[in-house]
C-alpha cells in the first residue's frame, strides 16, 4: 500500500478529513525548505503537495507564478527539490509527498530518470497540470517505478470522461472547484457539494478539493463533503515576505493551525 | 529525403504529427477544445461555411494575392529568380487575417461573443480585433508589455477597432507570456469565450485549424506557378516563429517532392550568442503552450527568454508540424540573424518600393541567400508575410533616426 493510500486509510479509520497544504518549492527560502516541510506536518498536513517551478504555469493565477519566479531566480530546479523530499524523509517517513507541477521539466530531465530519483528521494505522487490522462503515456516509467498520477477532474469534465477519470484514478482524484486559474474567484458551495458527491459516488478513491479555499471558513465549507482540501495560493501568499526560519515556521503554523482546527471540529 | 509517403494524413485524430502536437492542457480546457474540434470538423467539410469563407477571402481580406516576381532585387542578388507571395496586401498587412476570419467565422457558428487573442508584434491581434469589430464580438487581447512598447503603433490600431489591450507583466512580458495569459482568460471563461490563437502552435486542433486557414496561401501559390510559368518553384522560403504563414505556404507542396522547404528562424544576435529565438535551429523537444514540440529552454526544463528584433518571431517554441517536417527531414530551419533581415528590410525597399515586416524580413534575407546558390533560370518563392509600416519606428530607433 503507498504512503497516499494508507494515509487516507486512517483519515477514514478517524473520521477525519485530509489537510494538503500547496507550497512552492524554493520559496520563499530554499535554505529552509525542509524546516518548512516539517512545519507544515506539524501544524496538521496530512500529505504535502509540493509545487515544482516552472516559467510558464498556465494554469496559475499571480500568486504562484511569482512565487516559481522568485524559485527560479534563486535556481531552484528538480534536483534541489528531489534532494529536500530526501531530506524531509530523513525525519518523516509517513507524510505522503505529491511533486506538482508542469511536464516539460520532467521531459528535459528525462522521465526514467526523473522516476528512479523521485522514488529514490520518497516521492509518492506526480500532479502534473498539463498532462491529461490522453497524453499521459509519456508517465509509464513513472508508474513501472511505483509513483502515483494524481489525476485533476473540473467542473467542465464531461460525464463520460468523468467516468473514465474517476476509473483511471489512483492516490485520490484531485477536483478542481472552479474553471480558472489557482488562486481566483469565490465558491459556490452548494454547487460544488452536489458535484464533488458525484464524483465520490464514481471514484474509487478519495476525493479531494481546490483553487479557491483560502481560509479556515472556506475549508471547513468544503470539508463538509470532500475527503481533503487542498490550500495553495492563500497559504503561498502569506509565506511571501518570510525572512527566516522562525518566521516561515511561526507563519505556517498561524496559518494551517485554524484550518486544521477548523476541520476538524466538524 | 522524407520517408512520409503523404504529409495531408498529420496530425491524427488526436492532433499528434508523429511524437509533436498532442493537446497538453489542464482538465478545465478538455472539454472546450473537444467542443471545439467536433465543431470544426463539422465545418470545415460544410460547403456551406466553406463558401461563406471563400467569400469572405475573396471580399473582405481581397485574396487572391498575387505572386510578383522582384527582378530589380533577383537581378542585384545575381542568381535565381525571386518571386514573392504577397501576403503583405491583405487587408490589415499581412497573413494573420486568413486565420482569424476562419476562427470568427468557427466562433460565430459556436454561439460564442467574446474573443481573445495573444499577440506578439500586433499582427495577430490588429486582425483578430479588426474580424471581431466586423462581426460585432467583444475582442480582448493579451500583449506582452514589452512588445506595447515596441509596437506602440498596432496597439493604438487594435483599440480604434474596439478591442481591450491587456499588457502582461508575468515572465518576460513577451509573447509566451501573453500565451500564458489568454489561457488563463479562457480557462476563466470557458463558456463565452472563443480563444483566437494566432499561430500553428497551442493544443489540439489549433495546430491543424490554423494550418488549414493559412493553407489558402500554398494552395493560390501552387496553382499560380503552374499557371503563370508552368512549373513549381524549385524552393520555398518563410519565415518561422511560431510558423503559420511557413505552414501555410508550405503545406500544398510537401507532397510535391522537388520542392525544397526551408524555413527561417529568428537567429537575433546569432545562435552562438544565446540571443535568439531559433527553436527549430537550436532548441530540443519539449512541451509548451498546450503541445510537444522544440522549446528553446535550460537544463532544468524552464522556458529561455528569446531575442529577436521582430516581436512576431521572438518566440520560444514553433508549431509541432514544423518540429515534425524537421525531424522527418522534409523541411530545413536555418537563422537569419538581425543584422541580415534589416539588411534584407533596406535591400528590398530600394529595389522594389516594398516595406516588408521584419518578421517577412528574415524570409527575404533567406531568399537571397538561396537564389545565389541557383541558376539564373532557378525560382525560390518567398512568402511575403507582412508589411513593414508597423516597424518603421523601431528601425529609425536602431539606426539611430528621430522620426
Amino acid at each position: 500500500m503507498s504512503r497516499i493510500d494508507t494515509r487516507f486509510a486512517q483519515l477514514k479509520a478517524t473520521g477525519r478529513t485530509g489537510l494538503i497544504p500547496f507550497v512552492t518549492a524554493g520559496d520563499p527560502s530554499p535554505q529552509h525548505m525542509v524546516a518548512m516541510m516539517h512545519a507544515l506536518v506539524e501544524s496538521g498536513a496530512d500529505l504535502i503537495e509540493l509545487g515544482v517551478p516552472f516559467s510558464d504555469p498556465m494554469a496559475d493565477g499571480p500568486v504562484i507564478q511569482h512565487a516559481s519566479e522568485r524559485a527560479i531566480a534563486k535556481g531552484v530546479g528538480l534536483a534541489q527539490v528531489l534532494g529536500w523530499v530526501h531530506a524531509f524523509r530523513e525525519r518523516d517517513a509517513e507524510t505522503p509527498i505529491v511533486l506538482m507541477g508542469y511536464l516539460n521539466p520532467l521531459e528535459i530531465h528525462g522521465y526514467a530518470r526523473f522516476a528512479q530519483e523521485a522514488v529514490a528521494a520518497g516521492v509518492d505522487g506526480v500532479l502534473l497540470v498539463d498532462c491529461p490522462l490522453e497524453e499521459s503515456t509519456v508517465l509509464q516509467s513513472l508508474r513501472e517505478a511505483g509513483l502515483q498520477q494524481i489525476l485533476l477532474a473540473a467542473p467542465t469534465t464531461a460525464p463520460a470522461r468523468m467516468a473514465q477519470l474517476c476509473s483511471s484514478a489512483e492516490g485520490f482524484l484531485y477536483y478542481v472547484s472552479f474553471a480558472g486559474v489557482t488562486g481566483a474567484a469565490q465558491l459556490s458551495v452548494s454547487e460544488i457539494a452536489e458535484r464533488v458527491a458525484e464524483v465520490r459516488s464514481l471514484a474509487g478513491t478519495p476525493v479531494a478539493v481546490g483553487f479557491g479555499i483560502r481560509d479556515a471558513a472556506s475549508a471547513a465549507a468544503i470539508g463538509g463533503f470532500a475527503d481533503a482540501v487542498v490550500i495553495g495560493s492563500a497559504l503561498v501568499e502569506s509565506l511571501a515576505a518570510a525572512t527566516d526560519a522562525a518566521d516561515i515556521t511561526g507563519r505556517v503554523r498561524s496559518f494551517l493551525q485554524p484550518i486544521r482546527a477548523a476541520l476538524d471540529a466538524r | 529525403m522524407s520517408k512520409i509517403a503523404d504529409f495531408n494524413l498529420y496530425p491524427d485524430a488526436h492532433g499528434r504529427f508523429g511524437e509533436y502536437g498532442g493537446s497538453y492542457v489542464a482538465e478545465t480546457l478538455m472539454a472546450p477544445l473537444a467542443e471545439l474540434s467536433e465543431a470544426y470538423e463539422r465545418l470545415s467539410t460544410d460547403p456551406a461555411f466553406l463558401a461563406e469563407l471563400d467569400r469572405d477571402l475573396q471580399h473582405y481580406v481581397g485574396r487572391p494575392s498575387p505572386i510578383y516576381h522582384a527582378e530589380r532585387l533577383s537581378r542585384q542578388v545575381g542568381g535565381a529568380r525571386i518571386l514573392f507571395k504577397r501576403e503583405d496586401l491583405n487587408h490589415t498587412g499581412a497573413h494573420k487575417i486568413n486565420n482569424t476570419i476562419g476562427q470568427a467565422l468557427v466562433a460565430r457558428h459556436m454561439g460564442k461573443q467574446r474573443v481573445i487573442a495573444e499577440t506578439g508584434a500586433g499582427q495577430h491581434g490588429v486582425a483578430t480585433a479588426t474580424v471581431a469589430a466586423r462581426f460585432g464580438m467583444r475582442c480582448v487581447v493579451y500583449m506582452g508589455a514589452v512588445d506595447i512598447e515596441r509596437q506602440k503603433i498596432n496597439v493604438y490600431r487594435m483599440k480604434l477597432l474596439g478591442a481591450e489591450v491587456v499588457p502582461v507583466t508575468s515572465g518576460s512580458k513577451t509573447l509566451k507570456d501573453a500565451l500564458n495569459e489568454a489561457m488563463r482568460d479562457w480557462v476563466t471563461n470557458v463558456a463565452d469565450t472563443f480563444y483566437i490563437i494566432g499561430t500553428v502552435a497551442g493544443p489540439h486542433p489549433y495546430p491543424k485549424m490554423v494550418r488549414d486557414f493559412n493553407a489558402v496561401v500554398g494552395r493560390e501559390a501552387r496553382a499560380q506557378m503552374l499557371a503563370q510559368y508552368g512549373r513549381l518553384p524549385d524552393v520555398l522560403t518563410a519565415c518561422v516563429g511560431g510558423g503559420s504563414n511557413a505552414i501555410g505556404l508550405f503545406h500544398a507542396f510537401l507532397n510535391d517532392a522537388d520542392v525544397r522547404i526551408v524555413g527561417a528562424e529568428a537567429a537575433g544576435e546569432g545562435i552562438a550568442t544565446g540571443h535568439h529565438a531559433a527553436s527549430l535551429a537550436a532548441g530540443r523537444p519539449g512541451v509548451l503552450h498546450g503541445n510537444r514540440t522544440y522549446v528553446l529552454c535550460d537544463d532544468n526544463g524552464q522556458i529561455t527568454e528569446t531575442h529577436s528584433v521582430s516581436a512576431g518571431l521572438d518566440y520560444p517554441g514553433v508549431g509541432p508540424e514544423h518540429a515534425f517536417l524537421k525531424d522527418a527531414g522534409r523541411a530545413e530551419y536555418v537563422g537569419i540573424t538581425d543584422d541580415e533581415a534589416l539588411e534584407a528590410f533596406h535591400l528590398l525597399a530600394r529595389t522594389e518600393g516594398i516595406l516588408a515586416a521584419l518578421e517577412s524580413s528574415h524570409a527575404v534575407a533567406q531568399a537571397i541567400k538561396l537564389a545565389r546558390e541557383l541558376p539564373k533560370d532557378g525560382i525560390v518563392l518567398c512568402n511575403l508575410s507582412g508589411r513593414g509600416d508597423k516597424d518603421v519606428h523601431t528601425i529609425a530607433a536602431r539606426e539611430g533616426v528621430s522620426v
